[in-house]
């Protein structure tokens, strides 16, 4: 009998693409995509698991989101002397959209280090994490939309067919997540000083983007008015922006769209890059 | 619908050992500044498994022995595809189901029916299709009430029932199963036998990684004999574990089930 395996039948390898490949980049994210089931109940999961045994559940998220909200708002009207009818809702929906934002930032960076195990020992397109997160965040904005809906019935807004503007906005909101989580995620599951990195940007930029305060008040003010145009660098600006303005019922501007779509663009580009070299290393990696 | 096949062809999986210096960025941001430091700036590289070249078509029942260490965990995940080879080749078709640690991709906190549901999800059912079986699954457990419990509750020995009644369940055409399910009882090991014997009869391949002879004498016709993360020796099960453990060990268990014949 043969001593090895070089007694038996030779592999018979097709021209299979290799590991990096972008046909195989792109199979990694249909694949993903296909498993919605899974994601789908997992991205639920998540939520209950967080609320398990809790009285009221999920709704916590609303609930706590509401509380901040309402007292951010009721201080910084009082601090910058602005009517609380319009500075309330603008730093609530505000911070609905920077929860999505910054909740798809933060856990993008660590969507393949917190799933350590289940890529080592479960066989999956990587994209699947990636889906699950965007979902579960996705779920959480739908949660805390219930502040702006109250919002709404307190302080009527004039609300028109710009609203349907809000469903666009939030897909490129979803899309953005996705390639971020794509981007930072490979990359901070090589190098371990990301997270850290970014977490403290995130915390920056929280302040640096006007939800608690708004671009309106400081351009009412001769002394700081021009100061207040440099917001337009920062991309987070843009899109809040392109949702937030919808829901409030205000006129949207396309500069916003512009630059939204052109960080889409390029993100995305720079996502599959990633994806396409280093897909196949994430498992060694984490 | 093709049989399903592993083809390895010199494949091999190095793994790079970040220490906490080099796996930060200050390695290649600030290290750039300073010129090389000899050996420091390069990772250090485990080569988990060397040119390993293998070809499994349908019927094959593989055992996997060799010392711990030996990258026997190693070349299951990389013919379940979760490590692709950094060198050489490899190609799997079919579906996989893979049973290795036995905690990872089950939830504590949730209920044995979520547990199964979701890895049944994982292996590529639909939720409709795990809806037809979860009561096959629920009987071959033999956990009845418990099932209701949050898995945090469960024994390691409920936990391989769980973990074995899914994959047997849902017909996976490439059974990839680790040492680690010698938790169960004699009773339910037999039962687990029988029902790992149909299903590699029905479809594919089994890779079984195991130090128990008898359970792999039972399951698997040939070997796999790792050893420094090379295929040491590939052939039929008895030979090779004679070779092993430098005796016959099968003798007896071949002689008493020829007895029974």
């Amino acid at each position: 009998m043969d001593d090895s395996s070089t007694g038996r039948i030779r592999p018979v390898i097709a021209d299979t693409p290799g590991s990096r490949s972008w046909s195989r980049a792109f199979r990694d994210l249909s694949q993903g995509w296909k498993q919605r089931a899974l994601w789908g109940h997992l991205g639920w999961q998540d939520i209950k698991q967080r609320y398990r045994r809790s009285v009221l559940g999920p709704l916590w998220i609303s609930i706590s989101m509401g509380v901040i909200a309402l007292g951010l708002g009721i201080l910084y009207s009082a601090l910058f002397q602005a009517d609380i009818a319009v500075l309330l809702p603008h730093i609530a929906v505000g911070l609905l959209i920077w929860n999505f934002i910054s909740g798809c930032v933060l856990e993008g960076s660590e969507v393949f280090i917190a799933n350590e195990g289940l890529i080592k020992f479960l066989p999956a397109p990587l994209s699947l994490h990636v889906y699950r997160l965007v979902w579960r965040q996705t779920l959480f904005f739908l949660h805390n939309l219930v502040i702006w809906v109250v919002l709404m019935i307190i302080f009527p807004h004039p609300l028109g067919w710009s609203l349907l503007l809000a469903i666009p906005a939030f897909v490129l909101l979803m899309l953005n997540g996705g390639w971020i989580a794509i981007l930072s995620g490979i990359l901070a599951t090589r190098f371990r000083d990301i997270p850290p990195i970014i977490g403290s940007v995130v915390q920056l930029l929280f302040y640096l983007t006007p939800i608690v305060w708004s671009v309106d008040i400081l351009s009412d003010n001769p002394a700081v008015a021009e100061r207040a145009q440099l917001v337009e660098l920062n991309p987070i600006f843009h899109f809040v922006e392109i949702l937030r303005r919808p829901l409030l019922g205000q006129a949207t501007e396309w500069r916003y769209w512009l630059v939204v779509g052109v960080i889409t663009i390029v993100g995305w580009t720079a996502g599959l890059i990633c994806m396409r070299n280093y897909r196949a290393r994430v498992a060694y990696w984490v | 619908m093709t049989d399903p096949s592993i083809d390895l062809d010199a494949a091999c999986v190095d793994f790079p050992i970040f220490d906490a210096k080099s796996r930060s960025l200050k390695k290649s941001v600030l290290g750039r500044a300073g010129g090389r430091i000899g050996t420091e700036s390069k990772v250090p590289i485990i080569e988990a498994l060397r040119d390993i070249t293998v070809s499994l078509r349908k019927g094959d029942r593989v055992a996997l022995v060799g010392h711990n260490g030996a990258g026997k965990t190693t070349l299951l995940r990389l013919m379940s595809g979760i490590y692709e080879p950094t060198r050489g080749h490899a190609a799997v078709h079919g579906k996989v189901a893979p049973v290795f640690d036995l905690a990872v991709g089950m939830d504590p906190e949730i209920s044995g029916l979520d547990n199964i549901l979701i890895r049944g999800l994982f292996l590529g059912m639909t939720k409709k299709q795990m809806a037809t079986r979860i009561d096959d699954i629920a009987a071959f457990t033999e956990l009845g009430d418990y099932l209701e419990m949050p898995l945090r509750t469960y024994s390691t020995g409920m936990r391989v029932r769980l973990a074995l009644g899914v994959v047997t369940s849902i017909d996976p055409e490439i059974l990839l199963l680790d040492e680690g399910i010698g938790a169960v009882d004699s009773e339910f090991l037999a039962k687990a036998r029988d029902r790992l014997n149909e299903l590699v009869e029905r479809s594919g391949i089994l890779v079984f990684a195991s130090h128990s002879d008898e359970f792999l004498a039972d399951l698997c016709d040939t070997a796999i004999w790792m050893e420094h993360g090379t295929v040491k020796e590939f052939g039929p099960l008895r030979e090779v574990l004679h070779h092993y453990k430098g005796r016959d060990v099968l003798a007896e268990h071949y002689a008493h089930r020829d007895a029974r014949t």
